[in-house]
């Protein structure tokens, strides 16, 4: 009846968006999008665009960090940057942003004849600053307190923080401070409902030049996404099996039983009930 | 022994190291090449390295190999599979001539098929730096690659779509939402594919057990895919999982996929894991594999090689395993590899082309990322260029915004857009389904249905609140 008044068909499942943020039930003029949608689109598009340029707010960040570190790490965190000056370099070179600058590498204390560390922590802007600059304190902050509680005894390096950083540029900071495995939280590039996502790699034995395939990774942690409790504790799993194994990657996998959605713990959704 | 490889133009008398260096300076120009450093340095050295490769005999691929033999699974894989006897009918051209031959009218849909054990990735990637985007476009059409599972894919006029209805942390219900949503759109008869969250078995093994649920209460001709990586496969179906097809990411020299942490043999193990399985109706072919370029040398696992030419080394990885899909996910991997609209369209109709020719079903993730120079018309751009070109597939994402792997790809609507634009239809089992669930309208006009079927408004009902109400 209300086509005869509109030519936009609406999709009444789209009261199904408060169970995903997917851009559902949009509703279709022939079969293409509405006016409305399409433009939200380019609005969000516009606003991805404009946060991957973002530069990451160091002093807040330390602000925020303070607070969760000082009780647990001997010295404050070091600030580094890697060999891409710049976010045009940034985006265009990922070699130079796996490396510190000479400058940096000057800065960072060399621990390779002290008796290794458990941990090294290093922070990096990566591809949106946005979920570094939100989520990363309380990740910080949460991690060490359950290391705390831990039956073992966990040895921290300093921590780190690194501007126009890549994934890789953990391990060379990881072997620098001498330490068995090297957790790198990282801003993951934005997508258009989430700007603020945050990834964590976590690598036993660190060193420059490994790939991607001894690392573990969580990604997609934010407050819309996985949430820095469960991010948390799958994190603890994987770093006391990485120690009990010495490895990470895809020798490692990920066992731990997930918290179940719904209520009941059934496989079931609406669409099988 | 070796080829000389110079070129006289006039005065100036241009050199090339090796073959390697010679196919790495013909390339199109892209961001990743640039940053491998192997790139043609000026404009007018590209086309002379064009003009030299045209001249080589298409053999030199069969005599030099571009990766060495002995340290190259890959390589060996190329080398020892060719069919000399297929290859005879074009083994006397040159790579500019087998462009001709390509283009005339001898290389008809039979000649072309019985050429493909003939042909290596190398020749493939060769004869496509000399082509122009209309030439990509109108050979690959002229190749028709069909595989099936329950339903069938890649027949002449029909476009399929892998239904992606990925959460951030896999919810269920949210999962869900999409996948209803993605149905209502007629979306979903190549796969219903997730992208789990965490690389997480007894995630996967959720998700897999969901997936089969859904596509047995609804009796849909379709197949499911979890895209985790092939060893959690194999441990899924040792442990009983509903698994239909085994997914890999897969790179065209062995150091890329060792990166991935896998061999050939392991997809082979998976592979037979999954045929005992036995569960498909209409056909067997159970492996998804999904590529791009640039991971070659994202992995220090390039050899020197243009991302082009690695890129279609992948290609004799899948088609040794016979897939059901293969997806080259073109804009991913972001703008140090393409760096905007303009390479990525470029790399999506040459990918298309070199796998079509060796015989794959070719689909693409028609995408981008928001730190890429591009935008939906790009999308727009390649949709309807590689919809011409007679495209398997191309993904479907609830408007087009994909909420977990944080990139754009094609929405519902987009593959809507080209079956009306082309006159495309799903496969023949899913258009059959979509007309008895009353969901399309007309399926050969690509018309939903203006009322939400009752079967699916009644799943609704049960849920809290008033979604159901009209």
């Amino acid at each position: 009846m209300s086509e005869a008044k509109t030519p936009v068909v609406a999709n009444h499942w789209r009261a199904l968006r408060r169970f995903t943020d997917a851009r559902i039930g949009l509703g279709r003029a022939g079969v293409s999008l509405p006016t409305p949608e399409l433009l939200a689109f380019q609005l969000a598009h516009a606003r991805a665009r404009d946060a991957v340029h973002l530069p990451l707010d160091v002093a807040g960040l330390m602000a925020n960090l303070t607070p969760a570190i000082e009780k647990h790490l001997p010295e404050p965190p070091i600030i580094l940057e890697s060999c891409a000056g710049d976010r045009f370099t940034y985006l265009q070179r990922p070699d130079l942003g796996r490396q510190l600058s000479d400058e940096s590498r000057a800065r960072l204390p060399s621990a390779s004849l002290d008796e290794p560390v458990d941990l090294a922590i290093v922070i990096v802007d990566g591809l949106s600053s946005v979920g570094v600059q939100n989520t990363a304190p309380s990740m910080v902050g949460g991690l060490l307190n359950a290391l705390e509680q831990d039956d073992h005894d966990w040895k921290l390096a300093l921590l780190t923080v690194v501007e126009q950083g890549r994934v890789a540029i953990g391990d060379e900071i990881g072997e620098r401070l001498n330490a068995r495995m090297v957790v790198v939280l990282i801003g993951e590039r934005p997508g258009l409902s989430s700007p603020d996502s945050l990834g964590i790699y976590l690598t036993f034995g660190p060193e420059a030049g490994l790939t991607d395939e001894r690392r573990n990774c969580i990604s997609n942690v934010r407050p819309g996404g996985l949430p820095v409790e469960e991010a948390s504790r799958r994190l603890l799993y994987l770093m006391r099996e990485a120690r009990r194994l010495k490895l990470t990657g895809v020798g490692l996998k990920d066992r731990t039983e997930d918290t179940v959605i719904e209520g009941g713990g059934a496989n079931k959704n609406f669409l099988t009930r | 022994m070796h080829h000389q490889y110079a070129y006289q133009l006039g005065a100036r008398t241009w050199r090339f190291r090796n073959l390697a260096d010679l196919m790495a300076k013909a390339t199109p120009a892209r961001s990743g090449d640039r940053l491998a450093g192997v790139a043609a340095s000026s404009d007018e050295e590209r086309v002379v390295a064009q003009m030299k490769l045209a001249e080589l005999p298409l053999s030199v691929f069969l005599n030099e190999a571009l990766v060495p033999y002995e340290q190259d699974e890959v390589t060996r894989l190329i080398l020892d599979e060719h069919d000399a006897s297929a290859f005879s009918a074009v083994s006397h051209l040159t790579v500019g001539d087998f462009r001709n031959w390509l283009l005339s009218d001898q290389a008809s849909s039979e000649a072309l098929e019985a050429l493909r054990p003939g042909l290596t990735p190398e020749m493939l990637a060769a004869v496509s730096k000399l082509m122009r985007n209309q030439d990509l476009i109108l050979v690959a059409r002229k190749c028709q690659v069909t595989t099936a599972f329950r339903s069938t894919i890649g027949l002449p006029g029909r476009f399929s779509t892998r239904l992606q209805p990925n959460h951030p942390t896999d919810d269920l219900t949210g999962i869900a939402a999409s996948i209803l949503d993605g149905l209502l759109y007629g979306s979903g008869d190549a796969v219903i594919g997730i992208n789990p969250a965490t690389d997480n078995l007894s995630q996967a093994s959720r998700l897999l057990k969901m997936l089969d649920e859904v596509i047995q209460e609804y009796d849909i001709p379709t197949q499911s895919c979890v895209l985790t990586h092939v060893t959690n496969t194999l441990e899924a179906i040792e442990q009983g999982a509903p698994v239909d097809l085994v997914f890999q990411s897969i790179g065209g020299t062995e150091a890329t996929n060792r990166s991935f942490g896998f061999n050939l043999k392991n997809l082979a193990e998976a592979r037979d894991a999954a045929l005992a399985l036995n569960r498909g109706t209409v056909g067997n072919n159970v492996m998804y594999f999904e590529t791009g370029q640039g991971s070659a040398l994202s992995a220090n696992a390039h050899h020197g090689l243009d991302q082009q030419t690695c890129e279609a080394r992948a290609y004799a990885v899948a088609r040794k395993f016979d897939p059901l899909l293969v997806n080259t996910v073109v804009g991913f991997i972001g703008p140090e590899y393409l760096f905007d609209g303009k390479e990525i369209i470029r790399a999506g109709l040459e990918d298309h082309f070199c796998g079509k020719l060796l015989g794959l079903p070719m689909g693409c993730d028609i995408c981008y990322t928001n730190h890429a120079e591009a935008d939906q018309n790009d999308m727009d751009n390649l949709l309807t260029l590689l919809g011409v070109a007679g495209c398997n597939f191309i993904m479907g994402v609830p408007g087009a915004d994909d909420i977990m792997l944080n990139y754009q790809a094609t929405s519902f609507h987009d593959a809507l857009y080209v079956r009306r634009a082309l006159g495309l239809k799903p496969a023949p089992e899913f258009e059959q389904w979509l007309a008895k669930m009353n969901i399309f309208r007309d399926v050969s006009r690509s018309e939903p249905s203006a009322v939400m079927p009752s079967v699916f408004r009644d799943r609704l009902k049960a849920l809290p609140g008033e979604i159901a109400s009209e």
